[in-house]
């Protein structure tokens, strides 16, 4: 009888310990309502709890992701799903570049490559408003925007080249546990394409004017607007089968209540 | 004992197995493929797997299945139909896009609350299909896509196509799901965004597809000059 209690204890613990490996870290953020900078006409927005990966998905995890699902190497990816930039520099289907390290954040990602690898692991890509309502701490503030040191940590990335090369982890812990939002890559989001700033937004109906207009009075937050604008303007300027050198991507999860 | 001890490796096998999910049915597929070394340094030999060619160190290059033209089963890269979400459509029928295969098709996302846009968006659809002859009507399929699959059931979408008179064969009305929206969004290049509860704003786009499901000619605005659209849907439609 002991033996066989044993046993069980034995395989619940091994299982749970390769389903800890096969997850990658995740912290919990707490909702709550904040006004974000653009996107939503400048409307307060209420964020649901929600948990975040601690870092963004790394070549390792992808490479990992890639043996398990063959449809998703360099070779064998529908073109409607990847552009030509997908996996770029990698050997082979199975092996990444000569200089691209396997604790740095996968980068030339398509948005529906990286949405099927978050659903692989019953997660998905954070909306624009989550992932900006994590992203706007520093370390010790849940909302550090009207910060100077926070704006020119920000803007001085946007400055310096090659930072997908980093490891994970290198930037700075923020207030939630989260790392790497800012400093080492751009991140996919699950509705970038809600951003209407694309050349033929201006045919559209769209009440969206304060994008451009609204807010280009010079003023106080105008670091913070800059950076902001930044994101949200790349977003605009994306299509989902772009795969970018400097834009990776990390998971969230609802939490089940 | 050991028997017991190999109870247990044969158990930690299994876990370790199991615990990660697996893209079965694409290794599956993943089997049929061939792999050759691309400058042939071992004469004809192939490999199922992808990988180096163990002469000259070079990737193993997939071998072009047998015959180069797509067979009328085949799908190509860059065509829609490797969606495989399902919809809904306005007569309550489930269907995949691939079922539209055969078929020129005309695409456009809407939504029926929608005030401003669409009205127009669907006056636009209308009149290419007036533009069409008759014959030709008949390898086409004009496909309207709710980005508001909450609110556009499929007996919605049957009304919303009565009150515009697009209740024909021709016509055909999807709800998805929110996630399923998003990525034929995503493939169309469509941009949308909820406002409030009842309103989005959305790019204007419609879209033709030839029989194989691949994007011919997008036609982004409003009221536009429509000749270019209507000459690429003659072209596909007319043998």
């Amino acid at each position: 009888m002991q033996t066989i209690l044993r046993l069980a204890t034995r395989i619940l613990f091994i299982s749970y310990l390769s389903t800890a490996y096969c997850q990658s870290k995740m912290v919990s953020i707490k909702g709550g309502t904040y006004t974000p900078l653009y996107g939503r006409d400048s409307l307060k927005v209420t964020i649901s709890d929600f948990e975040m990966d601690v870092y963004p998905v790394t070549n390792n995890e992808y490479l990992e992701f890639i043996k398990k699902h063959p449809k998703w190497q360099r070779s064998q990816v529908k073109k409607i799903f990847a552009d030509g930039n997908y996996l770029f520099g990698w050997i082979s289907d199975t092996e990444l570049g000569g200089n691209q390290s396997l604790n740095a954040p996968i980068t030339n990602v398509s948005w529906f490559a990286a949405s099927n690898y978050c659903e692989c692991q019953d997660k998905r890509l954070p909306t624009i408003d989550e992932w900006e309502y994590v992203a706007m701490a520093n370390k010790t503030m849940p909302d550090a925007r009207q910060l100077e040191d926070y704006n020119k940590y920000i803007l001085g990335w946007y400055e310096k080249p090659k930072t997908f090369n980093n490891s994970i982890g290198s930037t700075f812990k923020n207030y939630w546990g989260v790392y790497d939002l800012h400093g080492l890559v751009w991140e996919w989001t699950l509705d970038f394409n809600s951003v209407l700033v694309s050349g033929e937004s201006r045919k559209d109906v769209d009440n969206d004017s304060n994008l451009f207009c609204g807010s280009a009075a010079i003023g106080a937050t105008d670091l913070m607007n800059y950076a902001a604008f930044m994101r949200y303007a790349t977003r605009g300027s994306l299509k989902a089968k772009y795969a970018l050198k400097n834009l990776g991507f990390r998971c969230v999860k609802d939490i089940s209540k | 004992m050991k028997i017991l001890k190999s109870i247990l490796i044969l158990l930690f096998v299994m876990v370790a197995f199991t615990s990660c999910k697996n893209d079965k049915s694409n290794s599956d597929n993943n089997d049929l493929a061939l792999y050759q070394c691309p400058m042939t340094c071992e004469g004809d030999k192939t490999y199922n797997e992808p990988g180096s060619c163990p002469v000259c160190n070079m990737d193993l290059k997939p071998i072009q299945k047998s015959t180069k033209t797509l067979s009328n089963n085949e799908i190509s890269d860059e065509s829609i139909f490797n969606l495989t979400s399902k919809w809904n459509t306005e007569e309550g029928e489930t269907i995949q896009l691939e079922d539209l295969k055969g078929k020129t098709l005309v695409m456009v996302m809407i939504y029926t609350t929608c005030k401003a846009a669409c009205p127009r968006l669907v006056a636009d659809m209308r009149n290419i299909e007036d533009q069409i002859p008759k014959e030709n009507l008949e390898d086409l399929r004009f496909v309207l896509i709710s980005i508001d699959p909450e609110t556009d059931t499929p007996q919605r979408l049957k009304s919303f196509a009565k009150e515009n008179f697009m209740d024909g064969e021709q016509w055909t009305f999807l709800q998805g799901t929110t996630t399923s929206v998003r990525e034929f969004a995503n493939v169309l290049a469509v941009k949308y965004k909820q406002i409030s509860p009842m309103d989005f704003s959305h790019s204007n786009i419609i879209s033709v597809f030839n029989s194989g499901g691949e994007l011919v000619h997008q036609q982004e605005g409003l009221g536009v000059d429509n000749k270019e659209t209507i000459k690429t849907i003659l072209e596909l439609t007319s043998k």
